[in-house]
C-alpha cells in the first residue's frame, strides 16, 4: 500500500497524539501573565524548550499578509546583545538544534538541547521577545528568502496553489482565507514598520506560552522561568476577535488547471466546528468520523469501497483537524484511477457517503478505532517533543490544559450514534466548496 | 545504504555533559539470529526496526521495479488473510507496521503493545514470511505505482536526481529509478514478485534493532518466531557501480517559476580512513545548519534560496557527495556561481580553525541528544549494524570526530572535492544557463 501525498490535503494524520495522562504534566503562570506547561520525561538528559505566541497569520492587518511568518524569520537576527545569527550559533555550539514555525493561530520557537542548557535557552528567548533590532538590509535580504520559500513550497506545487484557492473560497471573511506565508504581492510590499509594529503589539509575556518537555522538574522550570522571563513587562494584549463568515448560502466551485498535475482529484470542503474549551464532543465525533471514513487504507469506508472493492480510486480520504481557534474544515478527497473523470469521481464520493449515511457504522470497526486511540496514549509518550507541540497547538487554539487532558476520555465516550449525527450535520449541509485540480487536456 | 548520513559521535568534551545513556545488548536467539537491544520498560510497548541489505538494487534484469512493488504488497494480504482482514487485525491490536524500500535496503518498522505482542508478531511474521501476492492486490498496487511513476515525471526534485544518477551510474541499478518505468512495471508478473521476495528477504542479510519493553529472553524467542522461517540465503548482491559522471551543467526544461538544482560528484566510503574528516568537512560546507558555508553565502548573505545543503550519500556500491537547493529562475545562475566559488575555495584552501572547532563542538554535542524514544533508538541500532559499526561505536566515535585536524580536512577536501568534476542538474526555466561542460 502506498500512501499518496496530496499537496492539497491538510495533514492526514488519522490519530493525533491524544493526551498525556500517563506522563507528568503540570502548569503555572508567572505574575506577568506568561503561562507555562512542563512535561516530564526522564529517560534521556534532553529537553525541548518552546515559546509559543498567541498570534499568527490570521491576526495580520488586512492587505499585509505574511507579516507573522516574516517576523518568525527575522527573530533570528540581531538583538541588543546578540549579533545576527548568533542565537542559532550558540544553540549549535551547545550541541542543540533550533527552529521556528508559523500557522494561522500561533507562532512558535523551539530548541532541543541537553537539559542543563535550559537556562541559557530561556535567557536568549526572553531577550529576543523584547530586544530585537532590525536593519533595512536584514529586511531586504530576508524578504528575498521568504519569497524563495514561497516559490519552493507553494508556487512550485500545483496542489499547494490549488489549496490556497480552496481556502480563499471557503472562508469569505475570516482571515483563515489567507495563506500562512502570505500572498506574493503582499509579501513583496512588507517593510520594517509593518514587522516592528506587529512585533511590539503581540510579542509579550502575557501573550506567550512556555512549554518545556523532557528531563526537568516543574520546580526547576519555574525557578528558571522566574529568573529569565519574570522581569519582562506585560503589554496587556487583548483576546483575539476576528471577522466571522456570514452563513454560506451558495455552493461554490473551484476549478484549477495546471500542466504540472499528473493525478487529477476532487475535494469537497465544509466549514466545521472546532474544539472549544469545555465543549469538545462535536469535535471528537467529527474526529472519529474522519477515522471511520479514512483512518485506514483497507478498512475505512472511502478507501475500502473506492480503492479496494471497486478499484475506481487511487486514493480516497477524509480530513479534519479540530484544534483551531475558530471554525475549521472537514474535507473529503477522491483521486480517481485513470479513465474515471472528476465528475464521476465526485459522484462516487456522493454515492459512498450517501450509502454510509444509510448503513451506519460497523461496530467492529468502531471498537478497533477506539482501541487505537487508547493505544495512542501509550505510544505518544515515546516522543515528548510531539506532546509539547500538541500542548502548544491546543493552548494557542484557546483550549486549557484540562481540555487537552480530557480529550482521550471525551473520544472514548463518543457513541456511534453521535458520530452519525455529526456525519448528517456535515454531509446534509448543502453548502460546501468543491474543487477540481486537473491539467489542461486531461 | 541510501541514507543521508546523519548520525555520528558521542561527546567527551568537558563542557558538554550529555553522554548517550544507552546500554546496547547483543541478543542471540535459540535459532542463531542476532539483534541489538536497548531494554527500557518505562512505556509498555516495543519498537522493532529491521533492515534487509540489498534493497531495490537486487531487481533481476528486465524486472525493474519488482522489489519496490513487492515491498508495497507485503501488507496487502498474507497467510489466510486478504488485505482488509490483515488491516483489521493490525488495527484491533493497535500494532503499526511500515514497509519501505530503498536502493540498498528494505526497511521494516513495527510498534507493538506489550499486552498483545505475541499476536502482533504473528501478524507481522505472516506479512514477511507468507505474503499472498493475490492477483487483485497486485493489480491494485501496480496502478498506484504507475501513478507514482507518473507523478515523479512532474516533480522537479525527482527529475533532477534521476538525471544525475542516470548520468553517473548508467546501466547499474543505481542508474534508474527503483520504482521502475511504466513499461517495466506493466510487465511484472506474480512470479517476478515471488522471486523478488525470495531474493530480498533472507536471513543472511537481516539486521535488527529493538528498543522498549522486552527482555533479552523474550526477544530471542521473538526473533525466531518472526524471521526464523525466512530462507537462509537470498539473491546475490549487485557489483560495484561504474562512475560515468563528468563536470558540467544539465538543464531540463520544466515550466515552473523556480528552478531546482541537484548537484554533486563521487563521495567517500564509510570505511575510508578519511571518512571522519569528510564528514566534518561536509558539516562545515553544507551540513544543513545556518552556520554552514553554503547557507551563509547563498541564503543569509544574498537571499538566493530558502535552503541549501550537501550530504554524503553512502551508497554501498558507489558513494556520492551530493547537494540541493531551489532558486527562482532569475536567481539560480548566480546561486550556482556562488556554489562553484565555494566548492573551489574549500578544495584549495580547506576551512578555518574556527569552522572546524564549531563543527566538532556541534557534532559531538548533538549526538547524545539523538538517543530519545524507542522508535528512534531502534532505527539507530539497525543502521549501525548495516553500516558494520562495532557495538561499542557509540562510546568511541566521538574521539574520532575530535581527532580530525585542519590538515586532515585540507587533505580530504583536496582529494574529495573536485570543482572541475562537479555536475549540476537544473530543472526549471533558468535564465542564463544551458546544458554544457
Amino acid at each position: 500500500m502506498f500512501r499518496y501525498m496530496l499537496a492539497a490535503c491538510m495533514a492526514l494524520m488519522p490519530f493525533l497524539p491524544s493526551g498525556a495522562q500517563a506522563t507528568e504534566v503540570s502548569e503555572f503562570t508567572l505574575d506577568n501573565g506568561l503561562h507555562a506547561v512542563v512535561i516530564e520525561d526522564h529517560r534521556a538528559p534532553v529537553v525541548v524548550h518552546m515559546l509559543w505566541y498567541r498570534v499568527g497569520a490570521a491576526d495580520e492587518p488586512p492587505g499585509r499578509s505574511g507579516i507573522a511568518h516574516f517576523l518568525e524569520h527575522l527573530m533570528f537576527k540581531a538583538t541588543e546583545t546578540l549579533e545576527s545569527g548568533e542565537f542559532s550559533d550558540i544553540v549549535e555550539a551547545n550541541g542543540g538544534s533550533d527552529n521556528a514555525f508559523t500557522s494561522w493561530d500561533y507562532t512558535g520557537y523551539y530548541q532541543r538541547v541537553a537539559s542543563d542548557r535550559l537556562g541559557l535557552m530561556m535567557q536568549m528567548e526572553a531577550d529576543r521577545m523584547r530586544n530585537l533590532l532590525l536593519t533595512d538590509e536584514d529586511i531586504t535580504t530576508e524578504r528575498s528568502v521568504i519569497l524563495e520559500e514561497r516559490a519552493q513550497r507553494t508556487d512550485s506545487s500545483a496542489g499547494a496553489l490549488f489549496n490556497e484557492q480552496m481556502r480563499a473560497s471557503l472562508y469569505l471573511a475570516h482571515p483563515y482565507r489567507i495563506p500562512i506565508g502570505g500572498w506574493r504581492h503582499e509579501i513583496e510590499s512588507l517593510g520594517r514598520e509593518d514587522v516592528f509594529s506587529f512585533y511590539h503589539d503581540y510579542y509579550s509575556p502575557d501573550n506567550a506560552i512556555l512549554i518545556v518537555a523532557g528531563d526537568v522538574t516543574p520546580e526547576e522550570v519555574r525557578a528558571l522561568a522566574e529568573e529569565h522571563y519574570g522581569p519582562l513587562e506585560p503589554s496587556g494584549v487583548e483576546p483575539r476577535e476576528r471577522p466571522h463568515d456570514p452563513p454560506q448560502i451558495a455552493d461554490r466551485r473551484v476549478y484549477y488547471e495546471d500542466p504540472r498535475v499528473s493525478d487529477p482529484y476532487v475535494v469537497r470542503s465544509y466549514i466545521a466546528p472546532e474544539r472549544d474549551p469545555g465543549d469538545q464532543r462535536m469535535a471528537a465525533a467529527l474526529t472519529l468520523l474522519s477515522n471511520v471514513l479514512a483512518g485506514s487504507g483497507a478498512t475505512a469506508v472511502l478507501p475500502r469501497v473506492l480503492q479496494v472493492e471497486e478499484a475506481r480510486s487511487l486514493y480516497a480520504a477524509a480530513s479534519y483537524s479540530g484544534t483551531n481557534l475558530d471554525d475549521t474544515v472537514f474535507s473529503v478527497f477522491n483521486v480517481p484511477v485513470p479513465g474515471v473523470s472528476l465528475e464521476e469521481a465526485e459522484a462516487d464520493l456522493d454515492r459512498v457517503i450517501a450509502q454510509f449515511l444509510e448503513d451506519g457504522i460497523d461496530p467492529e470497526q468502531f471498537a478497533r478505532i477506539q482501541f487505537q486511540w487508547e493505544a495512542e496514549m501509550i505510544y505518544a509518550q515515546d516522543d515528548v517533543g510531539d506532546l509539547a507541540r500538541m500542548y502548544g497547538v491546543g493552548l494557542t487554539s484557546g483550549l486549557t490544559v484540562q481540555d487537552i487532558q480530557d480529550w482521550p476520555d471525551v473520544i472514548a465516550s463518543i457513541t456511534p450514534e453521535e458520530v452519525m449525527e455529526a456525519a448528517r450535520m456535515i454531509f446534509t449541509e448543502t453548502t460546501s466548496v468543491t474543487g477540481y485540480l486537473t491539467a489542461p487536456g486531461l | 545504504m541510501f541514507r543521508i548520513l546523519a548520525f555520528v559521535a558521542l561527546t567527551l568534551a568537558a563542557t558538554l555533559p550529555a553522554r548517550a545513556q544507552v546500554d546496547i545488548q547483543e541478543v542471540t536467539s535459540p535459532g542463531g539470529l542476532t539483534a541489538w537491544l536497548v531494554e527500557d520498560h518505562s512505556i509498555p510497548f516495543v519498537a522493532i526496526d529491521i533492515l534487509f541489505e540489498g534493497g531495490t538494487s537486487l531487481d533481476a534484469p528486465g524486472a525493474r521495479g519488482a522489489t519496490y512493488l513487492m515491498t508495497g504488497l507485503l501488507e496487502e494480504g498474507a497467510a489466510d488473510m486478504d488485505n482488509a482482514e490483515f488491516a483489521a487485525r493490525s488495527e484491533a491490536l493497535a500494532a503499526y507496521f511500515g514497509f519501505d524500500s530503498y536502493r540498498d535496503s528494505i526497511n521494516i518498522t513495527a510498534r507493538m503493545l506489550t499486552q498483545n505482542r505475541d499476536e502482533a508478531v504473528d501478524l507481522l511474521r505472516a506479512a514477511l514470511v507468507d505474503p499472498s501476492f493475490e492477483q487483485s492486490a497486485i493489480d491494485r498496487v501496480r496502478t498506484q505505482v504507475l501513478s507514482i511513476i507518473d507523478s515523479n515525471q512532474n516533480d522537479p526534485s525527482d527529475l533532477a536526481s534521476s538525471e544525475l544518477y542516470a548520468q553517473t551510474f548508467g546501466d547499474h541499478p543505481y542508474g534508474s529509478d527503483h520504482e521502475g518505468t511504466a513499461e517495466s512495471v506493466q510487465a511484472l508478473t506474480r512470479d517476478d514478485l515471488i522471486a523478488a521476495h525470495r531474493g530480498a528477504l533472507a536471513r543472511d542479510r537481516v539486521h535488527v534493532g529493538v528498543s522498549g519493553d522486552i527482555t533479552p529472553e523474550e526477544l530471542g524467542l521473538l526473533l525466531d518466531r518472526l524471521l526464523g522461517d525466512l530462507p537462509a540465503t537470498g539473491a546475490e548482491m549487485p557489483g560495484d557501480a561504474p562512475y560515468n559522471l563528468t563536470g558540467g551543467i544539465t538543464v531540463i526544461d520544466y515550466p515552473t517559476p523556480q528552478s531546482t538544482a541537484f548537484f554533486g560528484h563521487a563521495g567517500i566510503e564509510r570505511h575510508d580512513p578519511d571518512f571522519f574528516a569528510a564528514y566534518v568537512l561536509n558539516q562545515i560546507l553544507g551540513g544543513g545548519n545556518f552556520r554552514s558555508r553554503l547557507m551563509q553565502e547563498v541564503r543569509v548573505e544574498r537571499g538566493l534560496t530558502y535552503g541549501i545543503s550537501t550530504f554524503l550519500v553512502l551508497f554501498d556500491h558507489g558513494p556520492m557527495m551530493l547537494g540541493q537547493f531551489s532558486s527562482s529562475n532569475d536567481l539560480v545562475a548566480e546561486a550556482i556561481d556562488v556554489l562553484h566559488d565555494q566548492w573551489a575555495d574549500v578544495a584549495a584552501n580547506g576551512v578555518t580553525a574556527e569552522e572546524l572547532e564549531a563543527a566538532q563542538t556541534y557534532l559531538t554535542g548533538a549526538y547524545p541528544l539523538r538517543f530519545t524514544g524507542n522508535a528512534t533508538i531502534a532505527g539507530i541500532l539497525s543502521g549501525m549494524q548495516i553500516d558494520e559499526m562495532p557495538i561499542d561505536y557509540i562510546n568511541t566515535r566521538n574521539e574520532q570526530v575530535m581527532a580530525v585536524t585542519l590538515e586532515d580536512i585540507s587533505r580530504t577536501a583536496a582529494r574529495l572535492m573536485d570543482p572541475e568534476g562537479l555536475h549540476v542538474v537544473v530543472v526549471g526555466q533558468p535564465e542564463g544557463l544551458e546544458t554544457g561542460n
